[in-house]
């Protein structure tokens, strides 16, 4: 079992969960409220990552950090190396990779809160960030968790886009799926079959818990009554 | 504190709001039918709806102001807004919702001003209940409260009463009431029933396609409505045009007969010369049924019916009557008993000269009965 690569996975998938928290509510906030007209190419931006092949996605991050790209010299003169084939490339192009699973439930989640009631509470003083925090926030906190489950799950096994950007270096880009992929080409199918199982009790494990502690969150599954 | 709106606001190609009154401390009723634009006159003074043109001043503010650019933020305008489904927010208990427009408040200051309310309102066990614990009565209140707890300039409410019976409503009104006796704040109250008109208004703006047909108190208004559609909103069924026959300055009174039949009733008399076509309405409720002919009675006009059917709903029979023109009359069902009414059977109807009332046809915009 490659423990390295599962730490690795696990870091790269809460960092990814956590900042599409931040980045991914303030943007299906603003896919959710905007009237501006445009919106709809912001909206297949974001939606990209479902229907583009992996491959594809990770050639174009690549292209976009890597040394030649002024995304990448940026990055090199801040901290004096690139930005491909390190984790924080990585992480980069998770972000990416996984935001539409982030902010897709988010969106759908906070278009079904009462329109009503965020007008009731303007009239009743209340700034556009307190009724998000008061109002819209804990009525579509399902969605929220929602999307930052979906969102881990997504990176935890993502292959295509880390093959691209990340190589396979081990304790640096070596994920999971990359490390079971590897086991399976040297034909070593007990340290394959080790790593998977892993991933597969963990991804349950965290499923069922998330489940059980809120039973109304569908990421999946239609409500229960 | 007065409220002021003159405001322009085209809502698609054949409709649009177009309104300019001025309405004092007090409830007065917003009155109309569905689609006259009572709703999105609302929205507009409370700023969710931005007017195309036109001013908006509470009090000496301006909130609204077209030519100068002023437009305050709905955050801002310090109004209370009771919705029609009345928007409770289903997360927090009633406490939390009325405390919810408190935010910046010294917090002592808060406390009295809840509890307070909670008070007023009846509602202080219902502290720690969400809203879908409640009663329709009791989840009214809550909302009621916590808009007037935030010290509105003016209260806006939508229709807020329509879902109660009767005897939770009058209570409410009454609370309502209590509260604008110490406030004396502009109070207007959306709805389209007649009976709320009376019970609550001290004056009536009567709203028809986005326009104001008339204003004044519920009496001057619906008591005498001089337009058919404010009479048929206030509750007149039967409407007949009819030509004047003779004038009688004397009794005050004119003769005349109604198109398309030799009945002849006589109405108050009016401005109008003989031969001249006018329009009639009476209620079906100050008809009365006579089982024979009456004979010493003051009513004056006194004509045979044949009764075409006869209809039960809910606590009031609807009768059809063929007087040469047909008369809807609403008789309680012991009446109908008492009487043996049977459909084809000939009956009088009954109606004082002063139960009838002159209507104009159309709406003319501008012109104050």
């Amino acid at each position: 079992m490659d423990w390295p690569a599962i730490l690795l996975s696990l870091k790269l998938s809460s960092l990814v969960c956590g900042f599409l928290l931040l980045i991914g509510t303030p943007l299906a906030y603003w896919v959710t409220y905007s009237r501006w007209r445009w919106k709809f190419l912001v909206e297949s931006v974001v939606a990209l990552p479902i229907v583009l092949p992996p491959t594809v996605l990770g050639f174009y991050i690549l292209v976009a950090i890597g040394s030649r790209s002024p995304i990448g010299r940026a990055w090199a003169a801040w901290t004096g190396h690139g930005l491909a084939f390190t984790f924080e490339g990585l992480v980069i192009a998770s972000l990416l990779y996984s935001l539409p699973f982030a902010v897709q439930p988010m969106t759908v989640a906070f278009s079904q809160v009462d329109h009503q009631l965020i007008e009731v509470s303007s009239v009743l003083g209340a700034s556009r960030l307190r009724t998000f925090f008061r109002i819209i926030l804990p009525l579509s906190i399902n969605g929220v968790i929602t999307g930052a489950v979906l969102s881990f799950a997504h990176t935890m096994g993502e292959f295509g886009v880390v093959l691209m950007v990340g190589g396979n270096i081990p304790g640096v880009t070596r994920t999971v799926s990359i490390a079971i992929y590897d086991e399976v080409q040297s034909l070593d199918y007990a340290a394959a079959n080790g790593t998977a199982l892993a991933l597969l009790l963990f991804s349950f494990a965290v499923l069922s818990v998330i489940y059980g502690l809120n039973r109304k969150s569908l990421a999946l599954w239609p409500l229960r009554r | 504190m007065n409220l002021s709106i003159a405001i322009q606001k085209r809502l698609s190609a054949t409709f649009a709001l177009e309104v300019k009154f001025s309405i004092p401390a007090g409830i007065t009723m917003l009155f109309g039918a569905s689609g006259s634009g009572k709703t999105t006159l609302l929205r507009c003074i409370a700023g969710l709806l931005r007017p195309d043109s036109g001013e908006i001043t509470i009090g000496d503010q301006i909130v609204f102001d077209s030519k100068a650019r002023v437009d305050v933020p709905v955050r801002e305008r310090r109004i209370g807004f009771l919705f029609q489904n009345l928007a409770l927010f289903p997360h927090l208990n009633v406490v939390q919702n009325i405390e919810y427009g408190l935010n910046g408040l010294v917090r002592s200051e808060a406390q009295q001003r809840i509890e307070n309310v909670l008070k007023m309102f009846g509602i202080s066990g219902l502290r720690n209940h969400k809203p879908n614990e409640i009663s329709g009565g009791e989840r009214q209140r809550a909302a009621l409260a916590r808009a007037l707890v935030t010290d509105p300039r003016v209260m806006m409410l939508d229709e807020p009463l329509s879902a109660l019976d009767y005897a939770t409503q009058s209570q409410i009104i009454g609370d309502l009431r209590a509260w604008n006796a110490v406030q004396r704040i502009p109070i207007l109250y959306v709805t389209h029933s007649q009976r709320e008109v009376f019970a609550l208004g001290e004056r009536v703006v009567v709203l028809q396609e986005g326009k104001i047909l008339a204003q004044g108190t519920p009496q001057d208004v619906l008591e005498a409505p001089a337009y058919e559609s404010i009479a048929q909103l206030a509750g007149f069924e039967n409407f007949f045009d009819a030509t004047v026959l003779s004038l009688n300055a004397d009794s005050g009174t004119m003769l005349c007969r109604l198109d398309g039949a030799k009945t002849e009733v006589e109405v108050p008399l009016s401005r109008v010369e003989v031969h001249s076509k006018i329009r009639i309405a009476i209620r079906a409720g100050d008809i009365l049924i006579a089982g024979e002919f009456p004979r010493a009675i003051s009513a004056r006009n006194v004509m045979p019916a044949r009764i075409v059917s006869l209809r039960r709903e809910g606590a009031m029979v609807i009768a059809e009557m063929d007087a040469g023109r047909s008369f809807e009359v609403h008789i309680t069902p012991g009446a109908c008993e008492s009487l043996g009414l049977k459909p084809e059977g000939q009956v009088w109807l009954v109606i004082k000269t002063h139960s009838w009332r002159l209507v104009a046809g159309g709406a003319v915009s501008g012109h104050e009965p």
